[in-house]
């Protein structure tokens, strides 16, 4: 942690050498957006290609350079304090700033987004924390916590949390687990979630199963990666068939997102396996469809066009162009149509049956 | 209008007027005492019958004639009529009557300015003012008129008072300047005045008339020793001559001067197009005149004077040939007192020496000792040929007087409160044979409207010009000029945008207007282009105000804007970097060095 201060400490330096050289001084980033990363098979997520940004100080970004200096100062207090603010918190705090206040959230939240991605560091090591919530876990996993008054052991069995879950804290670095299971299913869905605990799918499949209710959090995505890693289990996926599913969800559950590259290294699961639903699953389990909306039909095309990932993999593209001929989206709920517990009874086993035929 | 060209037709209509004299006179009558009176209303019998005619008539094409203003077709209801025959050729020379200056104005009294109640009281004043201060300048004298509009018996009639300090008129003149149209020493000479025509005055008196049944009153003093006349007129539309209802000698304490009273039927209204305007627009462009001005509610305005110099006295000028029509031109031979062509054009025409006369006479294969009044019958399209094929210098220039470029500010910074002021008088120019000249000014900011359009105000020989902006040439150049070269907003098609005043002076012998009632610049390629020039070298002007003041905002802006953030930059270094106070003062005092510096 003391690292992170020190190369605040040093950019701060450099700002004020140029100061006294009389010279402009300049902040660099790290560009972040979807045409600055690459995919990497060899380490399985989104990487920064190296572009960078270099803000340099002039009359017209003065205040956002003020600003950025701030929240750099704000970081490396909390840091050296070993304290925590969300980022709601952060914006806040800025009021007190007069003239280099921020008038809406969305504004420091850029700005602490600029210093993650310029250390690169994630937010969580600066000491800013989201406001969102981690996802749920339930099934066979021990997790091991500790009481954040006491410091004394907690062992938390996920098992027995009835028709409950375990809530993922927001920093899980310090966790430790123990499990006998065999892999992890990540659902879309509360509401699938519910329908799999209440029933003891765990039991039946011997797995952890996480509800990621969308786009999967950080806390959620570092988790299922530190399942995957020390427990050394392979990471099941099982969402929408949509673009929304498979590109939003399950591509920055596998390889991360491209906004925040800087921080995919650990913010991934590179081992995670798409099983379904699959343009292939909508004829073969006669699923009811709907039709896919424009903005579906836009997130597809952009896939293929603009998606390193999906430039990376045949299947996903063969995918993709299945879907965009059926025309047609299908959700994961939409098993129901059979039996209620037809996916637990029919679709998942059958699925499981032969993983080797997930979609990467 | 008239057909009436040959004698045995004209003088049988004569017999058929006399035969219809009496009835004539009784509408007259009817017309002048009734009190809301349209030119129609009077003849309301006569018009059914004249209806029926008109619709027999309309029945048959072929027989069907031009003429059929009711006036003729009075003589019509005379005329023995059968049912299925149409008219004889006698019947129709029965029909075929003078008309009277006055009586086709009475029916065309748009032409004139006087569509609407409103627009009758504006010209009304205008031709009054006008009048007024052409009298004064030529007399040499600093102008001092009063306009008082005061409210008449009824809501919709009012009493306007034109009274100024000029040289005043001679009791004979009086009646045929203000009740005889067309009567005026404007129209025949060429020089640069306010009034051309002579109509102007006597047809607002008789619009008075026609609306009230009031005669003009005028008083008038030439000099102190002199006693006032005072005259109460109406006009005899069907001749055209002044008709005297009271004729006296009054106490009058001005020195010398004139006064114009006439009642009319009208509307008093403020706004763009308003005696109002009218009267501040004039002081802009004449801030040598001193005005006075008293509304029907008791409101009272004066515009001062804000110069004591006097226009430039111009010259009368002769006609230039190049600006001659034909016609014009066998008018002018039959009509010269020179004995032979050569001598003609010499003493008839400017710019025209006796070694160019011979050039034309030459060119157009005419012997040079021949009478005019020959040419005129035989050879005028020759000798107006060999004109325009020969070179002639451009008229002479001193007939002409402009505002000028300081005379100009000075009227508009008496009354527009602007931030920028600029003026340019270009060279005089030629269209059409006769001299002008173009003005124009700029004001800018200020208290000018910075929402909507920018105001063009028009002006030709120092008059302000209120209706028909799209019509004129010199909105056509504002239109055409480039404004956004000028650093300011202008949509395809329409005037710029911002707190803009347009002002366009055009000076000129003859300025030559789309109607009588003169409210539009007709559009010479000439004139367009002149006016153009001159907002070109007043926008380049205006251009560098502007560019100039954003450059200061933003200079300003960025100052204002470095000291609100540097500091901060300073604060999170101290904290960061753990700076003493001493330290953290001068990174924002070297910090603001290098942001000064630099221009982003």
């Amino acid at each position: 942690m003391r690292k992170v201060a020190d190369k605040i400490k040093e950019t701060a330096g450099s700002v004020r050498t140029k100061i006294q050289q009389k010279k402009k001084p300049t902040l660099l980033f790290p560009l972040r957006s979807l045409s600055n990363v690459k995919y990497r098979p060899a380490v399985g997520f989104l990487e920064l290609k190296g572009r960078k940004k270099m803000r340099t100080l002039t009359v017209a970004t003065v205040k956002t350079f003020a600003q950025t200096l701030r929240m750099m100062s704000q970081a490396k207090t909390l840091v050296e304090d070993d304290e925590i603010m969300t980022k709601r918190e952060a914006y806040y705090v800025s009021k007190n700033w007069d003239d280099a206040r921020f008038d809406e959230q969305p504004e420091s939240d850029t700005v602490i987004d600029d210093i993650e991605a310029m250390f690169e560091v994630n937010r969580e090591q600066l000491g800013f924390i989201p406001e969102e919530k981690g996802g749920e876990v339930a099934g066979k996993l021990i997790v091991i916590d500790r009481d954040p008054n006491t410091g004394k052991k907690l062992e938390i069995d996920c098992t027995k949390f009835g028709s409950g879950a375990y809530s993922i804290p927001i920093s899980v670095e310090h966790l430790k687990f123990e499990t006998e299971a065999k892999f992890v299913l990540a659902i879309e869905t509360a509401g699938m979630f519910q329908r799999l605990v209440k029933h003891g799918y765990w039991r039946q499949a011997n797995c952890i199963l996480v509800s990621m209710g969308g786009v999967p959090t950080r806390a959620c995505r570092r988790f299922i990666r530190r399942l995957a890693d020390e427990l050394k289990l392979p990471v099941y996926a099982f969402v929408d068939c949509d673009p929304y599913g498979m590109f939003n969800i399950y591509r920055t559950l596998k390889v991360g997102s491209g906004n925040a590259a800087h921080i995919n290294r650990y913010f991934c699961a590179p081992n995670a396996k798409f099983l379904g639903v699959t343009p292939q699953d909508i004829i073969d389990y006669k699923l009811p469809t709907h039709p896919l909306k424009d903005v579906d039909i836009k997130r597809a095309t952009d896939a293929l066009k603009n998606d390193p990932f999906v430039q990376h993999f045949k299947p996903w593209q063969d995918a993709i162009k299945q879907l965009l001929e059926m025309k047609v989206r299908a959700e994961q709920q939409a098993f129901a149509v059979h039996d209620l517990n037809y996916v637990i009874n029919h679709y998942l086993p059958e699925k499981l049956a032969s993983p080797k035929k997930f979609l990467p | 209008m008239g057909k009436a060209s040959n004698k045995p037709a004209k003088s049988k209509v004569r017999a058929a007027g006399k035969a219809v004299e009496n009835r004539s006179r009784t509408s007259k009558k009817a017309k002048s005492t009734a009190k809301n009176a349209t030119k129609k209303s009077p003849k309301k019998t006569a018009k059914k019958h004249v209806k029926k005619a008109a619709k027999r008539i309309a029945k048959k094409p072929r027989r069907l004639y031009k003429e059929t203003k009711p006036k003729a077709k009075m003589a019509i209801e005379e005329a023995p009529m059968e049912e299925h025959r149409g008219l004889t050729a006698e019947d129709m020379a029965l029909q075929q009557r003078d008309i009277s200056v006055a009586e086709f104005f009475i029916k065309n009294r748009h032409l004139l300015g006087f569509d609407n109640p409103r627009k009758a009281l504006l010209t009304t004043i205008k031709e009054g003012v006008d009048n007024s201060l052409d009298a004064c300048e030529d007399g040499g004298i600093l102008p001092d008129v009063s306009v008082v509009i005061a409210p008449g018996k009824d809501e919709n009639r009012f009493v306007v008072t034109i009274e100024d300090n000029g040289p005043g008129i001679l009791k004979d003149q009086i009646p045929r300047i203000f009740a005889k149209l067309l009567y005026g020493s404007k129209f025949h000479r060429l020089k640069m005045s306010r009034g051309q025509q002579g109509i102007g005055i006597s047809a607002a008196g008789m619009y008075g008339q026609l609306t009230t049944g009031k005669p003009t009153a005028i008083t008038s003093k030439t000099s102190r020793t002199k006693p006032a006349h005072h005259y109460k007129l109406e006009i005899d539309a069907k001749k055209n001559e002044p008709r005297i209802i009271a004729d006296e000698v009054v106490e009058w304490n001005a020195e010398r001067g004139t006064k114009v009273e006439i009642e009319l039927e009208a509307k008093y209204q403020k706004g763009r197009q308003s005696v109002e305007a009218y009267l501040e627009q004039t002081a802009i462009a004449n801030p040598h005149v001193s005005l006075y001005f008293a509304t029907p509610e008791g409101e009272k305005k004066v515009y001062k004077r804000a110069s004591s110099q006097l226009p430039v006295q111009t010259r009368e000028i002769k006609p230039h040939p190049y600006g001659v029509e034909l016609g014009a031109l066998i008018k002018m031979l039959h009509d010269t007192k020179a004995r032979t062509l050569q001598s003609f054009l010499h003493s008839d025409f400017s710019r025209v020496s006796m070694r160019i006369a011979k050039e034309i006479c030459d060119k157009a294969k005419i012997y040079e000792r021949a009478r005019p009044t020959r040419i005129a019958r035989q050879e005028a399209d020759n000798l107006h040929k060999a004109i325009n094929q020969t070179k002639i210098m451009s008229p002479p220039t001193d007939c002409l007087s402009p505002i000028g470029d300081e005379e100009l500010l000075a009227g508009l910074k008496k009354q527009i409160k602007a931030d920028f002021y600029t003026a340019v008088t270009r060279a005089p120019s030629v269209y059409r044979g006769n001299p002008f000249q173009i003005e124009a000014a700029l004001a800018y900011g200020g208290t000018i409207a910075s929402e909507g359009l920018a105001q063009v105000l028009r002006y030709a020989n120092r008059v302000p010009l209120l209706y028909q902006q799209a019509a004129c040439a010199v909105t056509r150049s504002v239109l055409a000029t480039g404004w956004r070269n000028y650093a300011l907003q202008q949509s395809a098609g329409a005037l710029p945008a911002g707190p803009l005043v347009i002002l366009v002076h055009m000076a000129s012998v003859w300025v030559p207007f789309t109607s009588e009632s003169k409210e539009a610049i007709a559009h010479y390629p000439e004139i367009i282009k002149e006016v153009k020039l001159a907002l070109q070298e007043c926008g380049r002007k205006l251009a560098q105000f502007i560019r100039r003041r954003r450059k200061t905002a933003e200079t300003e802006k960025k100052k204002a804007f470095i000291q609100k953030y540097i500091p901060h930059i300073a604060i999170a270094l101290r904290e960061m970097l753990g700076l003493s106070e001493h330290q953290e003062k001068v990174v924002v005092r070297q910090l603001t060095d290098v942001l000064e510096r630099s221009h982003s």
